[in-house]
């Protein structure tokens, strides 16, 4: 496969959950150029769903009128993704492990686990005047694929 | 998020298709769900052989619906899962909870 072109996509969505489909879509063309494998790219679309849940329902608080932006950077060495809202903050310290057994029947919690699972390294900024932003990075891998698949089988769309 | 009910062997079975994740199939999960233990269903399977993906939101509605219906002394199994969705389950330890079958002769068998 040729070397990635190093390219930087912009978006900026209104606070809908339906939106997600269209920030989805553009991460799907993006990777079909890039040296990631089919199964890579699905636990990425999954990563990228969570980060843009956790921006429209807990940063935002599904309010239509605060944006979330978003920036899809191919580099040389991976993509990253950053998801930036307009709420007030948290602290990732404080969120509770989904996998403690008092948790494990809990519905909700599970969205940053999958991130750091699915991706190689996630971090986050917060604005001194209020907004998170994430940051989902993950490597290519010289051998034309992702540098790790996580699981197996059939295709989301 | 496309979802068919239909009664086999005195068990309810939910056949979804599509995806279950936020503002869309977790919604559909759950209004399937609930309508069905309104309308007296004790034994509910879900079919989750066409569900192409899953995300938290999704996964909590199954955990949702497996807490709704055990809480009423009914019983909740998902039978053939995808290889992916069977991955989100087992990552965050919820096959040790979820009562997962192969198949749905399996599953049918599992609730009479």
């Amino acid at each position: 496969m040729p070397e990635p072109v190093q390219q930087t996509i912009r978006l900026s969505i209104g606070s809908r959950y339906e939106n997600i489909e269209l920030v989805k879509a553009v991460l799907d063309e993006t990777l079909e150029s890039l040296p990631i494998d089919e199964e890579t790219g699905y636990w990425m679309g999954i990563a990228l769903r969570e980060a843009l849940t956790n921006a429209i329902k807990h940063g935002n608080a599904l309010d239509p009128e605060k944006k979330v932006d978003v920036c899809l950077a191919v580099g040389e060495s991976g993509v990253d993704i950053t998801v930036e809202d307009q709420g007030s903050g948290f602290d990732p310290g404080a969120v509770a492990d989904p996998l403690a057994p008092d948790n494990l029947l809990k519905t909700e919690g599970r969205g940053i686990f999958y991130m750091r699972r699915f991706m190689d390294k996630i971090d986050y900024d917060f604005g001194a005047e209020g907004g998170t932003k994430v940051r989902l990075h993950k490597k290519f891998d010289a051998s034309g694929g992702s540098a790790e698949a996580n699981q197996g089988g059939a295709n989301e769309d | 998020m496309k979802i068919d009910k239909r009664q086999r062997d005195g068990a309810t079975i939910l056949d979804l298709q599509g995806r279950i994740t936020i503002g869309e199939g977790d919604v559909a999960l759950r209004e399937a769900v609930l309508a069905a233990v309104g309308e007296g269903a004790t034994n509910i399977l879900l079919n989750m052989g066409r569900v192409r993906s899953i995300d938290s939101s999704g996964v909590g509605e199954l955990v949702a619906a497996y807490t709704t219906v055990t809480n009423r002394g009914g019983k909740l199994r998902l039978f053939s899962l995808p290889n992916r969705v069977l991955g989100v389950l087992e990552i965050t330890q919820l096959i040790t909870v979820l009562d997962i079958l192969e198949d749905e002769d399996e599953a049918v068998a599992s609730v009479a």
